[in-house]
């Protein structure tokens, strides 16, 4: 089936690459949410009702869609810095581990400074996760420009360590003695990002994500540091010609791809749980090297691509309510989307 | 405690442990190193191993036959590979982005099949494993009797592995031609080999010795599925090809290393020693990290791995 639409859309646009960018990103959610419904009707239930309780979830209330936009916001964080990363040809795929680093630090300085004014005190929250994403993608960066170490072992092993360091925090030294789970206490309130819209939990980092995006849009097309990354990913040794240092420029694309990746995990401590929670990433680092491929690693698009995600993992609980699908269906029309891009977009950019 | 570390009882079980946690990754890596050969980087045989596994256990709990458990989770794992393989050399997709999206689907599909045919209960059906088959006389031998000649028959069958794929590399045709596509696709389609049928059929092998390996640690290992059960295994079998420079005494060598880690990690557990239970945990993954930095270092392998070949362009 696969070949046959391929062939289709081949004939169609008579040319690969007279087919416009966003038209080829369409054509991918299509194909994937058709076979996402492949799967719904294996297991004998409706795709419509699915997807429509999934939709009216996501969207159907200012509520539903305050908390579409609250996961989008470390989706989108987090999916800029793969982008970022991509670009350099870096491959990482460590975003699930720098946001638990992120989130840790930011708790850390959530809980444990006090008598800051609110403004200061969240901007150095947010600030420490930042440093604690980036301080876990400057080994494997390093590593990968000094010893030829594959980034994608080192960034993946990364997370399972992270991930358990955060769990032993929350048995040890931070837990909260009152709670019964292994929770932190709460932060200090002076750490809370601000609530936009009233009776709901969409805080302002969904606003700073969506500002960093166009920034970073800028950064990327009008920078020399912006050149010099597109430069170094798009052919290395051309760029280490034209006299660019490939190797600076990997590890400073690296710690920025970090740092969101950091920034997402303190956004989501900061402005969701008020809290440090085991698990309290679902998967948003793997789910946004979705978000940044369907993208095509663009900045504006994947602000997107990180909603259309987001709205998936907000609507599928109701999609299990409603129609009995599991929710790791949509870790299947993640699989599927990626699949997709490499097949679509990335052929039409050679090397890449 | 380090008198117990260093006693013989010890000693023994570590070491039959070691090359019992070695195998799934052994398995692995060698169909992954075929694939490789090919010029096919496939990255997404984490999934398939959890794929593998899955499929492994439910046919075995349903029909209780191991045996058909495996064959099974050795197809399944096949029909991926054909995936990848028809992505990546029909369509001369990008195989990093590829192999991500592979891992990625396969295992939201075993958790989607996990959760619609077993449910969510804590209560998790068990398999009876695979019996140790003692080899008369030779597993007396101490320490090394009971690690080498008292194992499950698919160790055993692991271990001839290794002398057959030297053999099919070295001496067959066929192994010659693996080697040829990979190291210069265009010469070798000039020399008319049939370079995408080739690169097609070993990453389909490699898909399914993947499925094998997932396939193996329910049915000899756990008795029971869950989903994060061959975690980080597939990315550890892609460190072993490497580590091994594509050859499968190296490869060897580097699955009983990460065979080892998990091995530590089960001892040390099961001995209660003082330290906080994260950390025993996180320890394969640590050792993994600690291992690739400084032994899997950049460079060697086939010459054109992750290079689609497209035949009617010039390079």
């Amino acid at each position: 089936m696969l070949q046959k639409i391929v062939l289709w859309t081949h004939k169609r646009t008579s040319n690969w690459q007279q087919m416009p960018d966003w038209l080829s990103s369409l054509l991918v959610i299509l194909l994937a949410f058709l076979i996402g419904a492949l799967f719904i009707i294996a297991i004998g239930a409706s795709p419509l009702a699915a997807y429509g309780a999934l939709l009216r979830a996501a969207f159907g209330s200012v509520n539903g869609f305050a908390e579409t936009m609250i996961k989008a916001c470390p989706l989108l964080l987090a999916g800029l810095g793969i982008s970022l990363a991509y670009r350099a040809q870096f491959w990482n795929i460590g975003a699930e581990g720098q946001i638990y680093a992120g989130g840790v630090c930011a708790a850390i300085v959530g809980l444990y400074l006090h008598g800051l004014p609110t403004f200061a005190h969240i901007t150095l929250t947010l600030l420490a996760g930042m440093i604690g994403g980036a301080l876990l993608g400057f080994f494997p960066a390093l590593f990968k420009v000094r010893l030829g170490v594959n980034e994608m072992i080192t960034t993946l092993m990364l997370n399972y360590v992270v991930i358990q360091v955060v769990a032993y925090l929350l048995h040890g030294p931070l837990r909260d003695q009152a709670s019964g789970i292994t929770i932190s206490p709460q932060l200090l309130k002076s750490a809370w990002l601000p609530i936009v819209v009233e009776r709901t939990r969409f805080h302002l980092g969904v606003l700073l994500a969506v500002g960093l995006a166009l920034l970073i849009h800028w950064f990327i097309y009008r920078t020399v540091l912006g050149y010099q990354i597109r430069a170094s990913g798009e052919n290395r040794r051309a760029a280490r010609v034209g006299g660019i240092r490939v190797n600076w420029v990997i590890i400073w694309t690296v710690l920025l791809s970090s740092a969101l990746a950091g920034l997402a995990g303190a956004v989501e401590v900061s402005g969701v749980q008020h809290r440090l929670v085991e698990d309290f990433s679902p998967g948003y680092g793997y789910l946004a090297i979705a978000v940044a491929l369907l993208g095509n690693l663009e900045p504006v698009r994947v602000i997107f691509s990180s909603i259309l995600f987001a709205a998936l993992l907000n609507g599928a609980d109701a999609m299990q309510r409603a129609a009995a699908v599991p929710v790791p269906v949509i870790y299947v029309i993640e699989g599927v989307v990626i699949v997709l891009v490499a097949v679509s977009i990335f052929r039409r950019k050679g090397s890449l | 405690m380090l008198d117990q570390i260093f006693s013989v009882v010890f000693l023994t079980g570590f070491l039959a442990a070691t090359l019992r946690m070695a195998t799934p990754i052994l398995i692995t890596a060698l169909g992954e190193m075929i694939a490789e050969r090919s010029g096919i980087l496939n990255l997404g045989i984490e999934g398939i191993m959890v794929l593998g596994a899955f499929v492994g256990f439910w046919v075995s709990y349903q029909s209780g036959d191991l045996w058909q458990g495996f064959l099974w989770g050795g197809l399944a794992g096949g029909i991926i590979g054909a995936l990848m393989g028809i992505v990546s050399v029909r369509f001369h997709a990008n195989q990093i982005v590829t192999g991500l999206g592979i891992w990625i689907l396969c295992q939201g599909l075993s958790s989607f099949l996990n959760r619609r045919i077993f449910g969510i209960s804590s209560v998790r059906p068990q398999l009876p494993t695979l019996p140790a088959i003692p080899i008369p006389g030779l597993s007396k031998i101490p320490i090394l009797g009971e690690t080498l000649f008292n194992q499950n028959i698919i160790v055993y069958g692991t271990l001839l592995l290794i002398p057959l794929f030297i053999y099919f590399l070295r001496q067959t045709s066929w192994g010659l031609h693996l080697s040829a596509v990979g190291e210069n696709p265009r010469a070798a389609d000039a020399a008319g080999l049939r370079v995408e049928w080739i690169r097609f059929l070993a990453t389909t092998f490699g898909g399914m010795m993947a499925g094998w390996g997932g396939a193996y640690l329910p049915i000899a290992f756990y008795g029971l599925y869950t989903d994060d059960l061959a975690v980080g295994r597939g990315w550890m079998a892609i460190a072993v090809v490497a580590f091994g420079r594509w050859s499968p005494l190296g490869m060897l060598a580097g699955a009983l290393i990460f065979g080892a880690s998990s091995a530590l990690q089960y001892r040390l557990q099961a001995m209660n020693f003082p330290l906080p239970y994260q950390f025993l945990l996180m320890l394969p993954f640590l050792i993994t990290l600690i291992f690739v930095v400084l032994f899997v270092r950049g460079g060697g392998g086939p010459a054109a791995l992750a290079k689609p070949y497209i035949r009617t362009q010039s390079e």
